[in-house]
């Protein structure tokens, strides 16, 4: 069933992983395609729920024995990862892709020493003695910033601070050079100062290795900082995807809007009210008709009914710009440009 | 609050609360017989005031005592040392009968909407405890009382017979809003109220705040770890530091010209959603993570990570003085200072 390999080193085709559970099929990706190039990072931003960290647990098959029920294609380099079998993908993680998990301390092994993970990690994709996996994982250890690596080698992750766990969970994820890295919240526990660290460290890493980089989160200004290209997701679907220009100097999607207006900026003059998304995010078992995003939508009216009957395709506007809207693209531009835009502005 | 003009200035209004030279030691101790071996020095000569209808903000990295300033003003914590004044009363050491009256008007907001609502119990009881506990009785009886407050936080006052496991995190919060206004309080303490809660719903909560201050006169403390949120919401801001103080000033001055090197450090280090900024940004690159508590740096305790620092630092503690209007700042080489060369550090001027 599988059609042509793809040029770019991550394809995902329609992907769609469903469960099934007690109260229905939660609908956790729904129809979801993007690529990626080596060497680019992707942001991708999106409500609590809308499944961006199940996308990225099924790019690494670790939905594979589960209940969950995939269709579509992945594309790694070549390989499309949704039919092939789970011993395969495993052989894959480490060296082709890897992720920074978002708790640290769920995906580190409390008993044994943080060395010794990073060195299992290693020996895994490279035939060296233990003595030379110890070497480069104090050296890992070292770059992500833990101060005297030789020295806390040896400790067991509660010895860490959650900064420090954090840094140790990168270097395990970097430790055999992944040429796909999927960061998901990676600083979301952290604070600021500690995060500007792992940030510069991960795009240095980036440069020095020209990986591919995912990185998920809810913090605009990360994406920002971090991506070349960004996917807003929502209830299992991208609803906009463009350049980190596209998306924050011309977004078109209401719910875009709505994500810019809830943010509170260091760089602008404080605004008198934040412009909050009213109402709540959708049940993924019982998702609005329509467009999903309609209850919550302001400019559901301005659609001829459509927002409730017809689910918006997603589509080109310009450049590789894709939105998902029945709005017409010059109405949504107009009500960026003379309503949304002038009251992120304002003063 | 909402109006965010100079004019916002409340000097004039009356202290409303005041907190002076406030401590907490948290003792740790070893062994079958809990010897005392030291002490996370919490909180370590903390002083404030707030004026009535004012928003004070708190910020600070993880672990520098926001929380245990939040509790200590509160009462829910017994401090070391200091003192907390609330309406012109010493409350520092009242007992629990003579502080049971000052409760209705000091109230809390907590940082998670999952576990601070009790599950088995339904809106109408949570929201409407405050009225049993203080044996408080309503003109229309309580669930009048309560339904007014539950749609006053934007929730439908037919949520009264549900249980909190059917609502959102932000109608929780707004759950946890309800309680505490219960009892018309004129402060409310809020600790992270946002924090939880996903970016659209988080407006949402920072919109709530603003219009029941408003409608209500109340006087916030709001702690929160994200500057660009305190701001929004702040009319002055306390950036704290390892149990400290280090700068305290007026919304506008702190984020214009912030003067501690640490609150440098802070705002640079926040990522800007512009991706314009990116290719020109300079960032001030902090080394390590915050020292324990336990074991402090001597004098400045910014020093192990200060790019300023010299002897003095690490020698002589710089006081909190004002060194601009309604600025105060701990450090004895501060930037953005008004003279354009303050040779001498502030501490041998005072000492
Ligand atoms: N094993 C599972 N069984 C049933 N539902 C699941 C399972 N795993 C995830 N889900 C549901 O799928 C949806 C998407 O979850 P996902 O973790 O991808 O969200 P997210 O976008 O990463 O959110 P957050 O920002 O909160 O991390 C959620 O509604 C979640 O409850
Ligand atoms: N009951 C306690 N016993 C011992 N130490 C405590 C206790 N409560 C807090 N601490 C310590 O006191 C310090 C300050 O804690 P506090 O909770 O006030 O920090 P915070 O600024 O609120 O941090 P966060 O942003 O992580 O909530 C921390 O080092 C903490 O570990
Ligand atoms: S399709 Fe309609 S409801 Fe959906 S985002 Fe566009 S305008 Fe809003
Ligand atoms: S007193 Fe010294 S170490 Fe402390 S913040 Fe100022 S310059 Fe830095
Ligand atoms: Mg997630
Ligand atoms: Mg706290």
């Amino acid at each position: 069933m599988t059609t042509q390999p793809p040029e770019s080193f991550l394809e995902l085709r329609d992907l769609r992983i469903h469960f099934p559970t007690e109260d229905g099929l939660v609908k956790s990706v729904d129809g979801l395609s993007y690529k990626l190039e080596r060497g680019k990072t992707l942001g991708i931003v999106g409500e609590s729920g809308s499944g961006k960290s199940v996308t990225s647990l099924g790019i690494l098959g670790l939905h594979k024995g589960g209940n969950a029920k995939i269709s579509g294609e992945i594309w790694l380099d070549g390989e499309e990862l949704v039919s092939a079998s789970a011993d395969h993908v495993r052989t894959l993680r480490g060296k082709k892709m890897a992720m920074i998990f978002q708790d640290p301390l769920s995906s580190m092994h409390p008993f044994y020493s943080v060395g010794a993970q990073i060195v299992e990690a290693y020996r895994i994709h490279n035939r060296v003695s233990k003595a030379v996996a110890r070497k480069h994982a104090i050296d890992m250890l070292g770059r992500v910033g833990i101060p005297q690596p030789d020295r806390r080698v040896d400790d067991y992750p509660h010895q860490f601070s959650g900064g420090m766990r954090q840094r140790a969970m990168i270097a395990m994820a970097l430790s055999c050079d992944p040429e796909l890295l999927i960061a998901d919240e990676p600083t979301t526990a952290l604070d600021v100062t500690v995060q500007a660290q792992i940030l510069d460290l991960m795009t240095d890493l980036q440069r020095e290795f020209n990986s591919a980089l995912i990185i998920i989160t809810h913090d605009l200004g990360v994406v920002a900082e971090l991506s070349d290209d960004i996917l807003v997701m929502y209830g299992g679907k991208c609803v906009e995807y463009g350049t980190a220009e596209d998306i924050f100097y011309r977004p078109e999607h209401p719910y875009t809007w709505g994500l810019l207006g809830s943010m509170p900026r260091l760089d602008r003059e404080p605004t008198e009210r934040l412009l909050p998304i009213k109402g709540t995010p959708p049940s993924l078992i019982n998702v609005p008709s329509g467009c999903a995003f309609n209850p919550r939508c302001a400019f559901a009216g301005r659609t001829d009914g459509k927002a409730t009957s017809q689910v918006p395709d997603l589509l080109e506007t310009e450049g590789g710009h894709l939105v998902r809207c029945h709005m017409p693209r010059a109405e949504r531009r107009s009500i960026w440009d003379n309503e949304i835009k002038p009251m992120l502005e304002s003063t | 609050m909402t109006s965010h003009e100079d004019h916002d200035d409340r000097s004039g209004a009356e202290v409303l609360l005041s907190v002076q030279g406030l401590q907490k030691h948290f003792p740790v101790t070893k062994g079958l017989l809990r010897r005392q071996v030291g002490a996370v020095k919490a909180v370590d000569g903390v002083s404030f005031d707030v004026r009535k209808g004012e928003t004070l903000g708190l910020v600070g990295e993880s672990g520098c005592g926001k929380s245990t300033t939040g509790r200590l003003i509160t009462r829910l914590l017994e401090p070391t040392g200091g003192k907390v004044v609330f309406e012109g009363h010493d409350i520092t050491h009242m007992s629990a009968s003579r502080i049971r009256p000052l409760r209705r008007d000091m109230q809390m907001i907590f940082q998670d909407p999952y576990s601070s609502l009790n599950p088995r119990h339904t809106v109408g009881a949570i929201v409407g405890a405050p009225f049993r506990i203080q044996g408080i009785k309503t003109e229309q009886g309580t669930k009048k009382a309560v339904q007014d407050i539950l749609e006053l936080v934007g929730l439908n006052p037919e949520h009264y017979n549900r249980y909190p496991h059917e609502f959102s995190g932000g109608q929780r919060q707004r759950i946890g809003i309800a309680r505490t206004l219960a009892l018309k309080p004129k402060l409310i303490i809020a600790d992270e109220p946002v924090s939880a809660l996903d970016v659209s719903i988080q407006a949402q909560v920072v919109n709530l705040l603003e219009d029941l201050q408003n409608e209500l006169d109340l006087t916030y403390v709001i702690v929160a770890h994200d500057l660009s949120v305190i701001r929004h919401i702040s009319d002055r801001v306390a950036v704290m530091y390892l149990g400290k103080i280090v700068e305290l000033a007026d919304r506008k001055s702190l984020y214009d010209t912030p003067m501690h090197p640490y609150t440098n450090a802070l705002m640079s280090a926040v990522p800007i959603p512009d991706p314009a900024r990116r290719k020109d940004r300079e960032r001030i690159r902090l080394q390590g993570d915050v020292p324990s508590p336990l074991n402090p740096p001597s004098a400045c305790r910014f020093h192990t990570r200060c790019w300023k620092a010299q002897e003095v630092c690490k020698t002589v503690e710089p006081p909190l003085v004002e060194l601009a209007p309604r600025h105060q700042v701990a450090c004895h080489f501060p930037e953005n200072a008004p003279e354009p060369d303050r040779a001498t550090p502030a501490a041998t001027v005072s000492a």
